[in-house]
């Protein structure tokens, strides 16, 4: 393995994965400052560029986003979302939409492949296509609608959160990239007090009183944090959910139900055995004679 | 592993050796070459990875540019412009040829460069005779062509750029404009 990526967990498999937590790994962040992006788009250019994704063709949907939602082939978008505020004044609000990498993520929970997602310690969860299957049970997974399914491949894709530049002490490319310098990267803790720090600064100095970070609980908080103008309504911000939530489904399936099953199949393996044991096979009576 | 392997698996254990694999860095070895982003005015700072090491057999190409994080000016940051011009160099549909489009056609068409710079002289000649003022209305000689601007691009250098003021100026051309501030 490449760089210093210490694996967390890997679908398929039950529990840690074997070594993990043996050494200490920092947790990594984006923070992204909605207030400060101009919605220039050098962070999904530099994200084609870094990841050699090719071009594609865009759709036009009446708005300045370059496609109505991220793509396999483009991982990273910004919205553009008009937005009507209660003094009946109008805000841009624009958001870059990608992968959360979630510290509970519903796609690795979701995914039945050996290892075809994969958690690193310091936070990133990965797609490995290589282990994919294509049954996209991820998208079912994933509360934020970040995976993407290549007909071609068969295969998922989605935002890696630059595994291949973080291993070797690199930041990602978008936010390298960032000019008004609304993209910040660094440990999850430094994120955080950062974006703390940020959203206290626009409540007291700017019209924005109810600014706030976005680092959602239900998931187990993101290795991607948002400071929102209006913390209390995330899906002004194109579709971000307010509480999002592994589904209940994928929760119950790969919980529970999964143990359920093992233990029926078990104790039908048992029962057989001791059915055989105390009467022996079976006979077969010949009618008619 | 025979049948403890086939009860461990149904119980949700996995025999096989778990690793997961992300990808190389792909500039960790490339040659790195600073320069300045050629678009506008700001002249951020790049760095442009070319493959391999300078060694006479190989013959480099661009594989990546990013911005220099030690540039004063943008700090490693790029604009999307600045951020694609990896494409700027190795670029299928990149213009390699003189091109002309006729006045009211709506194509492009080739041409020499040999009959391109004659066309260019003959056009030059014939609007600085048309349009070449000499004397203003209160009768001061100010010896300009109006009927011709030049606008730089953004790729110019300096010494390119002193050439064009030059031979303009020559030629009595006013509007002149160029970005010799990169």
């Amino acid at each position: 393995m490449p760089g210093n990526l210490r694996v967390q967990a890997i679908s398929g498999h039950s529990g840690a994965a074997p070594g993990s937590g043996a050494q200490r790994q920092e947790r990594v962040a984006k923070l992204i400052d909605t207030t400060t992006c101009i919605g220039c788009k050098a962070c999904e250019v530099a994200c084609l560029e870094w990841n050699d994704l090719p071009f594609r063709e865009t759709a036009f949907d009446n708005t300045y986003q370059t496609m109505p939602q991220t793509a396999w082939n483009y991982w990273n978008l910004i919205k553009f979302n008009e937005h009507t505020a209660a003094d009946g004044s109008f805000h841009w609000l624009m958001r870059k939409d990608q992968c959360m990498h979630c510290a509970d993520p519903g796609c690795l929970a979701a995914c039945p492949a050996d290892n075809a997602i994969v958690q690193y310690q310091n936070g990133i969860v990965d797609f490995q296509q290589e282990y994919c299957i294509g049954c996209q049970y991820c998208v079912t997974g994933c509360p934020f609608n970040i995976p993407r399914f290549n007909p071609a491949t068969k295969k998922m894709f989605k935002c890696t959160l630059c595994t291949d530049r973080v291993s070797q002490g690199l930041e990602p490319a978008c936010i390298k990239a960032c000019p008004t310098g609304c993209l910040h990267f660094g440990t999850k803790e430094d994120m955080t007090a950062l974006a703390q720090t940020r959203a206290q600064q626009l409540r007291q100095h700017t019209a924005h009183t109810n600014a706030g970070v976005y680092d959602p609980a239900g998931v187990g908080g993101t290795s991607v944090i948002y400071v929102l103008h209006d913390i209390a309504n995330p899906e002004a911000y194109g579709g971000l959910p307010a509480n999002p939530r592994v589904p209940w489904a994928v929760r119950l399936w790969k919980g529970p139900l999964k143990w359920l099953g093992n233990v029926a199949m078990i104790g039908g393996l048992i029962g057989v055995t001791l059915h055989y044991l105390r009467f022996g096979p079976k006979k077969v009576e010949e009618h008619g004679k | 592993m025979g049948a403890g392997g086939a009860v461990a698996c149904v119980l949700g254990f996995d025999l096989k050796p778990a690793y997961a694999q992300a990808r190389d860095l792909k500039i960790s070895r490339t040659t790195e070459t600073r320069s300045t982003c050629p678009y506008c005015s700001v002249s951020c700072g790049i760095i442009i990875h070319t493959l391999g090491d300078k060694a006479k057999n190989v013959t480099p190409q661009v594989v990546h540019v990013e911005g220099d994080p030690d540039h004063p000016i943008n700090r490693g940051t790029l604009c999307p412009k600045g951020s694609s011009l990896q494409q700027d160099i190795d670029n299928p549909r990149r213009l390699l040829k003189p091109q002309v489009r006729r006045p009211g056609s709506d194509h492009w068409e080739d041409i020499e460069w040999d009959s391109a710079i004659d066309e260019i002289a003959r056009r030059v000649k014939k609007t600085r005779d048309d349009t070449f003022v000499e004397k203003d209305a209160q009768g001061r000689t100010v010896n300009r062509c109006e009927g011709i601007a030049w606008n730089g691009g953004c790729t110019d250098t300096n010494e390119f750029n002193y050439l064009v003021v030059k031979s303009m100026r020559s030629l009595g051309v006013c509007y002149l404009e160029n970005q010799a501030r990169v």
